[in-house]
């Protein structure tokens, strides 16, 4: 059986050695064939990004090499898929190759969008590339006071950023004896501060104790940097001195050039995790279009039912569970506070007040994220 | 018409229904209908009046066992 994994972020790296550890014997004795095929040969943790905006991390923090991640007994290449010929179970590469396949994993992640938004890219700083998370401590570095707007695109990657970031802007303004001179001005698409309820609720009190103030259904429209303004669909404005935006976010360019989904998202069975009509072929991570978080914790556990559920289709001819729709998000609530959220497709999340010792588990599993990666954790 | 597109929300508690209709929006031309199933009472309230605030038009909302049918068109 030849298994294809596309894709070589979180979900795809701890689905792929997931399945050589569940499969040893039979990729040892060649009956499975594991392969990955991504378009780096480097890995990120996206999450660390965040801490290096606020110049609390290094890039070189961020990164490891992507074979040193994986099993023996995955065959890893750097060359990315070009075109998915699906009724013919392969795909072609970048560099030339074609690579068939038994059943096949897409886990090609999402890419920031602020292109969509005029003005966007040109007036506001991000953190979602280390390019931008560089330029964005660069700026915040040489900011003296003023009013810094938060505005948020839908959809976007890690739901939790927006109240991270502006929780962990109030406390880096706070030790730079500044924060007296800084307005924090806080903005969301839906009627609330956070799509969770729970979250939300817990929230805006804390935003009132710390003088942060907020807006609610601000979807972005426009950014009119020459007169440093922030205007949304509904109507409404804001001015900034300092724009911070979390970009709304799309699908990997490929997958909407071989029209497997509109916005690079592609048709999800949210419980089977396969694209709808293909029955080999499996989606993960922010690649679907299941109504859930994009995150590296919803990757990850969808990548733990998928390699039960790929081992036992090898093994029995069959998948044995349905996904739950977990996820498990941490909470940043400043520099030395933290809390979580955790919930699936029919339990609601019920977070409970943030503390030190989360925001030390936290900072502890920046660093065990490479067991997970392996999939050990 | 062309046969309305289905979001379904049902059981989402995060993005939720609302976020998933405005990120879907930006994927359709303007005219499309769209129809959100969703299990949160809540947006029988939150989808209208964003729909109102921003200028899309509310067609119907309708319970149907238990999920929330919330039909909207695309106005600009």
């Amino acid at each position: 059986m030849k298994i294809l994994i596309v894709g070589g972020g979180m979900g795809g790296t701890i689905l792929a050695n997931n399945l050589a550890r569940r499969l040893a014997p039979e990729v040892k004795s060649g009956q499975v064939r594991l392969t990955m095929l991504s378009a780096s040969d480097r890995h990120m943790y996206q999450p660390g990004l965040l801490y290096l905006a606020i110049g609390r991390m290094t890039p070189a923090e961020l990164y490891r090499d992507q074979a040193s991640l994986l099993e023996p007994g995955i065959a890893f290449h750097v060359d990315p898929v070009v075109t998915f010929d699906l009724d013919h179970n392969q795909v072609k590469t970048h560099s030339g190759a074609t690579h068939g396949y038994d059943i096949l994993a897409i886990a090609t992640g999402s890419r920031m969008a602020p292109e969509a938004i005029p003005g966007l890219a040109e007036h506001a700083e991000t953190f979602y590339t280390e390019e931008s998370a560089r330029k964005m401590c660069q700026r915040l570095q040489g900011f003296t006071g003023g009013r810094v707007v938060i505005a948020v695109g839908v959809p976007h990657k890690c739901p939790m950023a927006p109240l991270e970031i502006t929780f962990m802007l109030n406390d880096y303004f706070i030790d730079r004896g500044i924060r007296d001179k800084v307005q924090l001005h806080y903005t969301y698409p839906i009627g609330r501060i956070h799509s969770l309820e729970p979250v939300a609720k817990w929230a805006a009190p804390e935003f009132d104790r710390l003088g942060i103030t907020y807006e609610t259904f601000f979807n972005m429209k426009e950014v009119d940097g020459a007169n440093r303004v922030v205007r949304s669909e509904e109507g409404g404005e804001a001015q900034y001195d300092l724009l911070i935006t979390i970009p709304a976010h799309k699908g990997m360019e490929i997958v909407e050039k071989n029209g497997l989904g509109a916005g690079g998202f592609i048709p999800t069975d949210k419980f089977k995790l396969t694209m709808e009509g293909r029955g080999n072929v499996y989606v993960l991570g922010d690649t679907t279009n299941i109504p859930i978080s994009k995150a590296g914790s919803t990757a990850h556990y969808q990548a733990e039912t998928l390699g039960e559920n790929i081992a036992a289709i090898a093994r029995l001819g069959a998948p044995v569970r349905d996904h739950d729709g977990k996820v498990f998000c941490f909470i940043e609530c400043g520099r030395d506070r933290a809390t979580y959220a955790m919930f699936n497709y029919a339990n609601p999340p019920d977070p409970k007040p943030p503390t030190r010792a989360v925001h030390w588990f936290k900072a502890a599993y920046n660093k065990l994220y490479w067991a997970s990666a392996r999939g050990i954790l | 018409m062309d046969e309305r597109i289905i979001v379904d929300a049902r059981g989402s508690f995060c993005p939720g229904p609302l976020m998933e209709l405005i990120g879907r929006l930006k994927l359709v031309p303007v005219g499309a209908e769209l129809e959100v199933l969703s299990t949160d009472q809540g947006s029988s309230n939150d989808i209208p009046h964003w729909l109102a605030k921003v200028g899309h038009q509310h067609l119907e909302t309708r319970l149907d066992a238990g999920v929330w049918h919330i039909a909207v068109k695309k106005m600009k």
